[in-house]
């Protein structure tokens, strides 16, 4: 059992990394940009806004929690 | 994207994980045993060989919309951590990564671990510190040459860059025998995590249908737009960092153990 944690931490480590809001940030937006270009728009700008948000929101966690130590 | 780009990605890459599985090397090479040690990396880098000649082909079996939205997508995740961790580094958010401090931090443990070897190891472990380090750094730059190569319909030239990186550091790993504290690792994390920020966005975003204004030129504008972006944040962030308080800018936390970047 141990072993198998080891197994899945590794992976999600190496995928996910230390946010795994950005992950699940990332999905988000690519599921909402296929859903509106299946609606008929060409939502290309969708995914550089997200990246952006996402990055943004990432970093200010990351230094919020470094300042409260 | 033309050769050059993809052998440039995958090289920065590569040359950036390669000098942290050196220091790994050195270490148990030098606390331990070099016949053991390079034993381990020589191990680590076949058995990487073979994880790439098995996904290699595995990779481009998916339908190309599929594999650019999943690919893209993982290149995306991938791109925004290097991005994030080279941003808190240059802003002071974040220790910068110590190929020195590392060194010595291995070289102690290495010499308080036991003895023994196994079959045609002398010292088992020196080749586990060695296998595990190489490989480990390795991974993400295999993953990077699979998936660059496929999208790009050029396998080869991304193995090049990985091969010319692995040699070149290797080179001067020999030739210095001691950590490369010198290599302007953030700088090229940073260049790297923008490569993979513009590339996954580019992939991921024509995976799920959409399409760029300009095609394949859109990149032209996507790449320096994220280095931008992320250049902000570093002068924003080192504004309001430890630095600005402080004038001798000491960085505030430790690396992330256990970090693949």
């Amino acid at each position: 059992m141990t072993l198998l944690r080891t197994f899945a931490m590794f992976w999600y480590d190496f995928i996910v990394g230390d946010d795994w809001r950005v992950a699940v940030g990332v999905v988000l937006a690519l599921a909402a940009t296929y859903g509106l270009v299946r609606g008929g728009v060409d939502a290309w700008w969708l995914p550089p806004v997200a990246v952006v948000l996402l990055l943004g929101l990432s970093l200010r966690r990351a230094v919020r929690s470094a300042r409260r130590g | 994207m033309s050769s050059w780009v993809l052998f440039l990605t995958v090289f920065l890459a590569c040359t950036v994980e390669a000098v942290e599985a050196l220091t790994v090397i050195l270490a148990a090479g030098t606390a331990r045993h070099w016949g053991s040690a390079l034993q381990g990396a020589g191990a680590a880098l076949v058995a990487l060989a073979a994880t790439v000649a098995v996904l290699g082909p595995a990779v481009s079996l998916i339908p190309i919309n599929g594999l650019r939205l999943v690919v893209g997508a993982l290149l995306l995740v991938f791109g925004l951590q290097w991005l994030r961790k080279a941003v808190l580094r240059g802003s002071g958010h974040k220790a910068l990564h110590d190929e020195t401090a590392a060194f010595a931090d291995e070289v102690e443990a290495a010499r308080a671990a036991a003895g023994g070897g196994r079959g045609a190891v002398r010292d088992w472990y020196a080749f586990t510190l060695s296998f595990k380090g190489t490989f480990l750094e390795g991974l993400e730059v295999a993953f990077i040459v699979v998936t660059f190569g496929n999208n790009q319909k050029d396998v080869p030239v991304a193995v090049l860059g990985a091969l010319a990186a692995v040699v070149l550091v290797a080179a001067v790993g020999v030739a210095v025998r001691a950590p490369l504290a010198k290599v302007p690792e953030n700088t090229m994390k940073f260049v790297v995590g923008t490569m993979l920020t513009a590339f996954g966005v580019f992939w991921a975003t024509e995976g799920t249908g959409a399409h760029w204004p300009g095609s394949d030129t859109s990149l032209l504008v996507l790449v320096p737009v994220v280095a931008l972006v992320a250049l902000g944040c570093t002068a924003v962030l080192r504004r309001s960092g430890p630095g600005a308080k402080n004038s001798g800018g000491t960085p505030s936390g430790a690396p992330v153990e256990g970090s693949l970047t």
